[in-house]
């Protein structure tokens, strides 16, 4: 392989930290400020991400004209222990590049909605204070030019999540939602950290250009661990099988936060790390295979649960956790189909984005409802929201010439190119994966716009206001069209990351695999409708077991439950008593026992000069017996 | 041509301007104090006494470098005065540290006239007494810490024992008078002064008994001399030992090493505070300064005879000062036993001769530092005119007075050693010079020590955080120009040290090593 280096950042790509900079100081000043900002805080929060987009705009179109396609920009020195040194580096490259665009558009979309969506909300200020917190730890995290950067980037992400998941902290679900989010992933970090100590250990570096160069250089053994390590981090941040749980439960989140950040932009950082650690993944078969295992897994699981849910975010988080899988899968299966995973990264994100707000917009109307079975009749009241609903629907099921046409079918078609049995089984998985996405995405959105109303009786539903309907707009436009522009463009772009996509042949041609997708996404799609254009019950039936085993996440609450919860409270309670018993009473008897001492010998500070001088004489007249039995010795 | 001159004596004036400068300034002191008027004598006496010590302060800065005796004749060294790097290190930190503890005697705002007696002779709570309480304190204290201050710089270069000795008095008579000139509270004053006038007498017996054994060893009281004599003396070694038993007891006396500690607690206690805190910073820099010299300069080569018994005090007055201060409820006498205990941490660079110089050095200013403020800051919690040195006292302290309950927690952070503090910064660099000149054994001791210590420190930050304060807490007065620098200084220099000590160490480093060893 070709040695992986990156160029020095000039001009305008010098300004790379000022991408970052920008939301951070929002942050800042937004929570710094106090009260006194509440009434124009939030537009300093769009203004900051309105002009960081324009930068990365800027810094996009240098970056094309120039010939290397990279730009690195070294701030300043971490640490430097040994022959250990950690510089803060950004590293502006196509990838990165499109993230930045990603973050900064479409969170810049988010924004403007959540101006309108916070609008009532008392704590509007610092919720764009950590919004902007977000932004700026996500552009680190995708612009740092090391492991230990992203991994500033990471964490940084994963406090401004549980911030926001638990905005509505006076709720206790929320607040137990912020609480498993976090500490699911800081069991998944766990594995980032590791993956950097055996970098540190083996290749003395954390920079991305070392790691790489140095990457043959590993036994098989280390670059499996490192491999698996970082997917173990990947899978935490991303939602995915086992970490899964989190991601549905984060919806307790104000709307706008899962649009951006569960569902654009941070769950998706764990495709983000795999593929920029391509070389690493690339390299070992066994990691690659244990990536395609976890996302066949997790888009099936995501799909099948996603059926079972009433809860309209519910099952958009589990068609999240559905479709990231893809984009697992398709980083997992390498070469040309790294490329294909970002472009449903990029695709997903816009039309995520959609629906999430459009459920908002939804919630809106009806007293922030969200059970689907209590809608139903909407497009008539919301036409603009039911308009861009259903084009993130259409984009999401993968009607050509709709986005997800684009960006899924590719991955569905190199899943069968695997060779062997594991082609049909992935590909197998994927195409089912489809189907399903295409029933219960139909599914919602027919309960939700057509059918009969269902609605409580105090419920007036009405079109949200501009500044929320804009956005939707937006984000529906580039639903439908992003990924038809995007397919054949974004994978030239990134070939200086990945290197050129060779054509692979398998199991099914791609004209084969299109039509079988089209066929199962329209049957899926017909019998969602079918099934759900009468509405439906009210409450919900007494289900056959798949049914009940889908409603209760296919048995991973039951499985953390008993696998995680009972004994770390029996571990708990087991070293509380240890605690109070053992240790508190050595420690007490330690400090009785020295206070006692204190007290006994305090006697002798009686007060007298003539004891005192007593006191020194004995003294000396131990030192001087002392140095005459060296001398008898 | 004078004698002098002929004997080829020549004497280097600038080598010793410090001292003379600062013994000049105390004598135009009692001149002032018989021809100025009274009301201009306080800001005619802490100027001069201030600008006195920082031009010793230059003065010392000047000599850097100097390696060499500061009389020679026919250019052989005299050993009286020496201007070595430890010395010059040493005089240079008595001069800072007591430029800060002439501004805290000067303090008159925390109470009404400052907190010395306008009259030491007028009887104890006799009317007169009473009625002299509202008078400005004596200005006297400020020559008298000069002469102090230019004994304990004497002491730390002085190169024989003779002029060690009197160097030694030097020091001590101001501080036995010192002790005694409290405004309030004046018989347990002058309790604390006699207490220490007898036994620092009692010390001195010893001092010069050991002297005379010495000199019978070596025939010299010149250190070089005596280390000399310790390999090659026909003498019996009996005279050696008496001698070294003898001038180390004096020396640790001085230092408040068990069981010659006593003193100590009853005397911080007794003494007006600002007087405490320059016998806590300065007198502990110049006894250490002292042993230092004399354990690595005289007696190096007989360090296998002295090592074992050195060893049991610097384990008894680490431990020692660590459990008396558990049970302490009076903070006066807390820094007191905290005080010994920093004695026993100081001990083990002192035996571990020339690898710990310069740490024990750092650990000398770093703790002179934080200690003055520590002082300082008692200084300022009055319940009406009278310190509140009662702990229970203090209780949420940092409800009324944020301000000050940082600054306390910062110092006492400092003095059980946590990191970011000079505490630990000192702390770490003695103990790892320890471990390099392999007394393992006396760093653990050491760190088990530090454990015990935290625990009442740790105490006072509890006190001052987490409990509800009295309705009649005591009051702090802030700000206090003088005192209010004091602290400011002190904590500063606690921090810089804590974070940033490299230059300092640097120094020392360059300043470590003793001239005829």
């Amino acid at each position: 392989m070709d040695e992986i280096s990156y160029a020095p950042a000039e001009g305008l790509l010098s300004l790379a930290w000022l991408l970052i900079a920008l939301p951070a100081f929002g942050a800042a000043v937004l929570l710094l400020a106090g009260r006194r900002a509440d009434k124009w805080g939030h537009w300093l929060g769009v203004a900051t991400i309105g002009g960081a987009f324009a930068l990365a705009l800027a810094m996009f179109a240098s970056l094309a004209g120039l010939d290397d396609k990279s730009a690195n920009l070294d701030l300043f020195t971490i640490l430097s222990v040994g022959d250990l040194d950690i510089e803060a580096n950004l590293l502006f490259d196509p990838l990165s590049a499109v993230f930045c665009l990603l973050i900064t558009g479409v969170g810049f979309l988010i924004h403007v909605y959540a101006v309108g969506y916070m609008s009532h909300d008392p704590g509007r200020r610092k919720f764009f204070a950590y919004f902007n917190l977000f932004a700026a730890a996500m552009l680190v995290l995708v612009l740092g030019g090391n492991y230990f950067m992203t991994f500033i980037g990471w964490e940084g992400v994963g406090l401004a999540s549980y911030l926001l998941i638990a905005f509505w902290q006076l709720k206790p679900a929320a607040a137990t939602a912020g609480k498993k989010a976090f500490l699911t992933n800081r069991v998944a970090d766990v594995g980032f950290l590791l993956a950097m100590f055996t970098m540190i250990g083996t290749l003395g570096t954390v920079d991305f250009a070392g790691v790489f160069n140095g990457a043959a250089s590993l036994s098989t053994g280390t670059s499996l661990a490192i491999g698996l390590l970082l997917l173990a981090a990947a899978c935490g941040k991303s939602g995915q099988f086992p970490f899964q749980t989190w991601l549905p439960d984060a919806m307790e989140g104000p709307t706008p936060v899962s649009a951006l950040i569960h569902a654009a932009t941070m769950v998706t950082a764990g495709v983000y790390l795999i593929a920029r650690s391509h070389v690493i993944f690339s390299l070992n078969a066994d990691v690659q295979t244990a990536v395609v295992i976890v996302g066949a897994l997790t888009l099936l699981f995501g799909a099948i649960v996603g059926c079972a849910k009433d809860d309209i975010k519910r099952v958009l988080a589990w068609s999240t956790v559905s479709q990231i899988g893809y984009m697992f899968l398709a980083v997992g299966l390498g070469g040309g189909a790294f490329a294909l995973g970002i472009i449903h990264l990029l695709a997903h994100g816009f039309f995520k984005a959609g629906l999430f707000l459009g459920s908002g917009s939804v919630m809106h109307a009806m007293n922030d409802q969200t059970d689907i079975r209590r809608f139903g009749g909407l497009w008539r009241k919301m036409p603009l929201t039911y308009a861009t609903f259903a084009a993130g629907w259409l984009a999401i099921i993968g009607l050509f010439p709709f986005s997800g046409f684009w960006t899924k079918d590719p991955i569905i078609a190199s899943a069968f190119a695997r060779e062997g049995w594991q082609g049909w089984a992935v590909g197998g998985a994927a195409l089912l994966g489809a189907a399903l996405t295409a029933f219960y995405m139909t599914r919602v959105f027919v309960l939700t716009f057509h059918g009969p109303k269902r609605w409580t009786d105090d419920v007036h539903p009405h079109e949200s206001p501009a500044i929320m309907t804009v956005p939707l707009v937006l984000l529906g436009l580039g639903s439908l069209g992003a990924g038809g522009l995007m397919a054949s463009s974004v994978t030239t772009w990134l070939t200086p990351v990945f290197g050129e996509a060779h054509e692979v042949h398998g199991h099914l041609s791609h004209t084969q695999v299109t039509v079988a997708t089209t066929i199962v996404v329209v049957l899926g799609a017909a019998l969602g409708w079918l099934l759900f254009r009468g509405g439906t019950d009210e409450v919900p039936r007494a289900a056959a077991w798949p049914v009940r085993a889908a409603r209760a996440d296919l048995g991973g609450e039951a499985v953390n439950r008993g696998l995680f919860e009972r004994p770390s409270r029996l571990a708990a309670s087991a070293s509380v008593a240890m605690d109070g018993r053992v240790v508190d009473g050595a420690v007490n008897g330690l400090a009785a026992g020295v206070g006692g001492t204190s007290r006994r010998l305090l006697v002798m500070q009686t007060g007298f000069v003539r004891s005192y001088a007593l006191s020194i004489l004995s003294g000396a007249v131990i030192v001087v017996a002392a140095l005459m039995v060296v001398v008898i010795q | 041509m004078n004698e002098a001159q002929q004997a080829g004596l020549q004497i280097d004036w600038a080598g010793l301007a410090p001292m003379i400068i600062v013994f000049v300034a105390a004598f135009a002191g009692l001149l002032v104090e018989a021809t100025v008027l009274k009301a201009r004598r306080l800001v005619v006496q802490v100027s001069l006494a201030v600008l006195a010590l920082a031009a010793a302060f230059a003065a010392v800065v000047m000599n850097a470098g100097k390696n060499s005796a500061a009389f020679e004749i026919e250019g052989v060294g005299i050993g009286s005065v020496v201007l070595d790097g430890p010395g010059l290190f040493l005089q240079g930190t008595l001069a800072v540290l007591a430029i800060i503890a002439v501004l805290l005697l000067a303090e008159r705002r925390t109470t009404r006239g400052g907190d010395f007696v306008a009259e030491a002779a007028v009887v104890a709570d006799s009317a007169a007494d009473r009625a002299q309480r509202r008078e400005p304190g004596a200005t006297e204290i400020f020559p008298l810490t000069l002469f102090a201050v230019g004994g304990m710089m004497m002491f730390v270069t002085a190169g024989d024992l003779l002029t060690m000795f009197v160097a030694l008095e030097m020091l001590s008579l101001p501080l036995y008078l010192l002790c005694g000139l409290a405004k309030r509270r004046r018989l347990i004053s002058q309790e604390a002064a006699l207490k220490y006038f007898l036994l620092g007498a009692f010390a001195s017996a010893f001092y010069v008994y050991g002297m005379a054994m010495l000199y019978g060893f070596a025939g010299t009281v010149d250190l070089a001399g005596i280390n000399q004599a310790g390999t090659d003396s026909g003498q019996p070694r009996m005279f050696l030992y008496i001698g070294v038993a003898m001038i180390a007891v004096a020396m640790l006396f001085k230092a408040a090493a068990v069981p010659f500690h006593m003193w100590t607690p009853d005397v911080y206690t007794g003494a007006p505070t600002p007087v405490t805190a320059l016998m806590a910073a300065c007198v502990k820099v110049a006894a250490f300064g002292g042993l230092l010299r004399v354990f690595n300069v005289g007696l190096a080569s007989s360090a296998w005879d002295w090592h074992l018994i050195l060893t049991v005090i610097a384990v008894a007055t680490m431990l020692g000062g660590a459990i008396f201060a558990v049970t302490q409820r009076n903070i006066k006498r807390l820094l007191a036993y905290s005080s010994i205990a920093n004695a026993g941490y100081l001990l083990i660079g002192v035996i571990a001769l020339g690898e710990a110089v310069g740490q024990t050095m750092f650990y000398l200013a770093a703790y002179g530092f934080t200690v003055i403020a520590a002082f300082a800051v008692v200084s300022l919690v009055r319940d009406g005119d009278e310190e509140a040195t009662h702990l229970a006292r203090w209780a949420g302290l940092g409800k009324k007075s944020p301000g000050t309950a940082v600054v306390v927690t910062i110092l006492m952070l400092a003095l059980a050693g946590l990191p970011f503090t000079s505490g630990f910064t000192a702390k770490f660099s003695l103990f790892s010079a320890a471990l390099q000149a392999d007394e393992l054994g006396l760093v653990i001791v050491g760190v088990i020590s530090s454990a015990i210590l935290a625990f009442p420190y740790l105490k006072v930050v509890v006190l001052l955080w987490l409990n509800e304060p009295a309705p009649d807490a005591p009051t702090v007065n802030l700000p206090s120009p003088m005192a209010g620098t004091v602290v400011a200084a002190g904590v500063a220099a606690t921090l810089v040290l804590g974070v940033a000590p490299g230059f300092l160490l640097d120094i020392v480093d360059q300043a470590s090593i003793f001239l005829n060893t």
